[in-house]
């Protein structure tokens, strides 16, 4: 049963599915109803499934969040959507005060099963606000999951696990990608939500990434190809739990990592890979590990946003330093 | 009085004999919040009136639902009578008893933080009619969202008083099932669970459930955008949420001056649903204006905001100094509206209590003591690896493998080896 589809179609299939499933699932946010989201990820869900059960929210994030988490004590699974990622901050205190901590502070008797979707990332031209990416923000906080879709048939399969996880979820949509398509088969037995996957094969260095930049790391390692080298590419599609065990076979075998995140390096998901990786392959490594990622600045203006964003040369770049060592 | 949020919406059950007949009886908007921003009946002018003035220092109370004064005199009030009309002498030695032991746990609990068996406790002392009258308003199949200070409605819901000491001494975070008694866990930050309140209101109302949702918050959590954002949800959805302001006229150091212009009641009106205000010192008041209110809500007519109008006669918690910021005065002046005096007042004259049921009490309060020192003295501290444990549902491979470290670290002690580093370290 494997369709072509766009990213934002798959997420699209994928909470409808789970709305025709779960009578307990809900869909809540700004504008998801009628207008089916500014990037129409939940287009025609209101229609068919009324507003009870997916929700124009008034435009209060942290009203959207607390709530949600006052319908999962309830014993409703809501799906929020931020709808954008530097609109996420209203709602931070709620997230990681309160739905993070729940089940710990429950002793266990509470479950959070909450999913919020931000549409992350730049390379849309867009305002201020709408190009961040604060992943590293929420893969901090004890108590929460935070994964990334690269791909439709990933964005599909995860938030399906997303949806039917006890813990809440931070889902990071990679908002540049939404118009990719890509094979999803609705049948398939898909991965586990948290494993990291190796997504092209190589033998002279690993590059690890998530999200948006995995098709860029795709793109580099073939332009890495006409040059002669062998480049793997690890797609972390967690980066709460981060799969170390993938990425640490990957290293043992090539010997050096790049890691590619368009965030901010500093204090950033890659330096924690590069400790991580540092301490598990310390005797494997030829060379430091090597971060490629954003700039400790505002995200620039959209006219500057191609040279704050990884792009190609960059992580080239990157990728001969390591080599050079 | 009453705000009735619009005129052109449905007639509410009894709401045309709501406005006027409980407010004007004590005159003005009185002290600190009515000389400001009062745009409602007599007081509408920019300037209090002369007439208003006068009024005012007759009675400095403000005007607000009361039942029984100070003196405990019953007093006849046309609207709200009919919710504890069938009040029994019973009932009335039940709810002194409910506040005459919550005052009892909250005395030891304080006395057990200064001697250093509790981390902190935040005291209610002075808030007794506000919980208890609330509290007992509520129906099994309610569920009610406390900030950290609702020990007396915990008492209502059948928590053990003990179990609420765990947080404070340091043991866990929680301490009770929320679901066991439909209350839920303290929540530290402030204003927070209104936003719950309302989400698990919302889930009532799609569930075609009947039952309520009562959320606490303070004068202080007015302030908050979440308490803000919880009136806009729950308004929108008509979710069936009591929203319950007990407004102990300080937020630690801060006056009530310092949250708002208005009297904090008629905040309800700019959301569109009524707001009322309670002597909080009258438990049989604030039991009617609470049934009332989430009559209001089970039947579909959407959110009440209450404001008890009370006063925290101790400190904030037991790291706060009052006397740094407010005067005995102050304090005697509350010391004199006791919820507990009054409703002992009143169940004197009426003969509706003897000198064997208070005799009695007494007996019970010490022996809740008793049991109350016993308990924390006697509570165990968590098992080491309870820093891991339940930080999530499903598991996290991160979590695993740090209290595998820790694990190792923790077997170098058990074994008295001195290599603990090189073991803790070489856990993964």
């Amino acid at each position: 049963m494997a369709e072509k589809m766009a990213m934002a179609k798959a997420i699209n299939e994928s909470l409808r599915r789970a709305l025709e499933t779960d009578p307990k699932v809900l869909v809540m946010g700004e504008d998801v109803g009628k207008l089916g989201g500014v990037f129409r990820v939940t287009d025609g869900l209101q229609k068919d499934f009324g507003e009870s059960r997916v929700i124009d929210t008034p435009l209060a994030e942290s009203g959207i969040v607390g709530t949600a988490i006052g319908l999962a004590l309830r014993g409703y699974r809501p799906v929020v959507e931020i709808q954008f990622d530097g609109f996420v901050f209203p709602a931070y205190d709620q997230i990681v005060t309160q739905l993070a901590k729940m089940h710990a502070r429950s002793l266990g008797k509470v479950k959070m099963p909450v999913v919020i979707r931000i549409p992350y990332g730049g390379g849309i031209g867009a305002v201020e606000h709408h190009s961040e990416s604060p992943e590293a923000l929420f893969a901090h906080v004890a108590g929460l999951k935070v994964v990334s879709p690269s791909n439709a048939s990933d964005a599909y399969w995860m938030m399906q696990q997303a949806i039917q996880s006890d813990d809440p979820v931070i889902y990071f949509e990679p908002k540049r990608r939404y118009w990719d398509k890509a094979e999803v088969d609705v049948e398939a037995i898909p991965a586990p939500l948290h494993k990291a996957q190796v997504v092209r094969e190589g033998t002279d260095l690993t590059l690890a990434a998530y999200g948006p930049m995995v098709k860029l790391c795709r793109e580099v390692a073939d332009a890495a190809t006409e040059e002669g080298k062998s480049l793997e590419v690890v797609d972390l599609r967690s980066v709460s739990p981060l799969d170390f065990d993938t990425v640490q076979a990957s290293v043992e075998k090539t010997r050096r990592l790049v890691v590619v995140h368009e965030a901010p390096v500093f204090f950033g998901s890659g330096a924690e890979i590069a400790a991580r990786i540092t301490e598990r392959c310390f005797y494997h490594l030829e060379a430091p590990v090597l971060r490629v990622g954003g700039y400790h600045a505002p995200y620039p203006p959209a006219r500057l946003e191609e040279e704050y964003l990884p792009d190609l040369d960059r992580v080239l770049d990157a990728v001969d330093r390591s080599l050079a060592y | 009085m009453t705000v009735d949020s619009s005129a052109a919406r449905k007639p509410r059950r009894s709401a045309a004999g709501k406005a006027g007949t409980t407010g004007d009886k004590t005159g003005t908007t009185g002290t600190k919040s009515g000389t400001a921003g009062n745009t409602s009946g007599a007081t509408g002018t920019k300037r209090t009136t002369r007439t208003t003035r006068a009024a005012a220092k007759k009675s400095t109370e403000p005007e607000l639902v009361q039942l029984l004064t100070p003196e405990g005199k019953r007093v006849k009030n046309a609207e709200y009578d009919a919710y504890v009309a069938g009040i029994t002498p019973e009932d009335l030695r039940g709810l002194y008893r409910d506040m005459v032991l919550t005052r009892r746990f909250d005395a030891e609990a304080t006395a057990l933080q200064r001697q250093g068996e509790l981390g902190l406790w935040a005291s209610l002392l002075g808030q007794e009619a506000a919980q208890i009258g609330s509290g007992r308003a509520t129906r099994e199949d309610d569920y009610v969202f406390p900030t950290y200070r609702e020990h007396g409605v915990a008492w209502c819901r059948g928590v053990d008083p003990t179990n609420l000491l765990g947080m404070f001494r340091g043991v866990n975070n929680g301490g009770w099932d929320p679901n066991s008694n439909n209350f839920h866990l303290y929540t530290i930050v402030i204003g927070s669970q209104t936003l719950h309140a309302t989400g698990y209101a919302m889930g009532i109302a799609k569930d075609g459930a009947d039952s309520a949702v009562i959320a606490y918050f303070g004068d202080g959590a007015s302030s908050q955008g979440d308490v803000a954002e919880s009136f806009t949800f729950s308004a929108v959805y008509n979710a069936p949420v009591v929203f319950f302001c007990q407004n102990n006229q300080w937020a630690i150091s801060e006056p009530t001056e310092k949250q708002s212009r208005v009297p904090l009641y008629q905040r309800a009106q700019g959301f569109g649903f009524p707001g009322v205000r309670v002597d909080g010192n009258d438990v049989l008041a604030c039991l009617a204006v609470t049934r009332w209110a989430l009559e209001r809500a089970r039947t579909g007519e959407g959110p009440t905001l209450v404001e008890a109008y009370t006063y925290r006669m101790g400190a904030h918690t037991t790291s706060d100094d009052p006397t740094r910021y407010r005067g005995d005065d102050e304090r005697a002046a509350w010391e004199a509206k006791d919820p507990i005096l009054r409703l002992r007042r009143y169940l004197e004259a009426s003969n509706h209590a003897d000198e064997g049921f208070f005799a009695e009490l007494e007996a019970e309060s010490e022996a809740l003591g008793k049991r109350v020192r016993e308990a924390v003295r006697a509570m165990p501290d968590p098992d080491h690896f309870a820093i891991f444990e339940n930080a999530y549902a499903d598991g996290h491979a991160l979590v695993d493998e740090e209290r595998a470290q820790f694990a190792a670290y923790q077997a170098t002690f058990a074994t008295g080896s001195e290599s603990g580093f090189a073991a803790g370290e070489g856990g993964h």
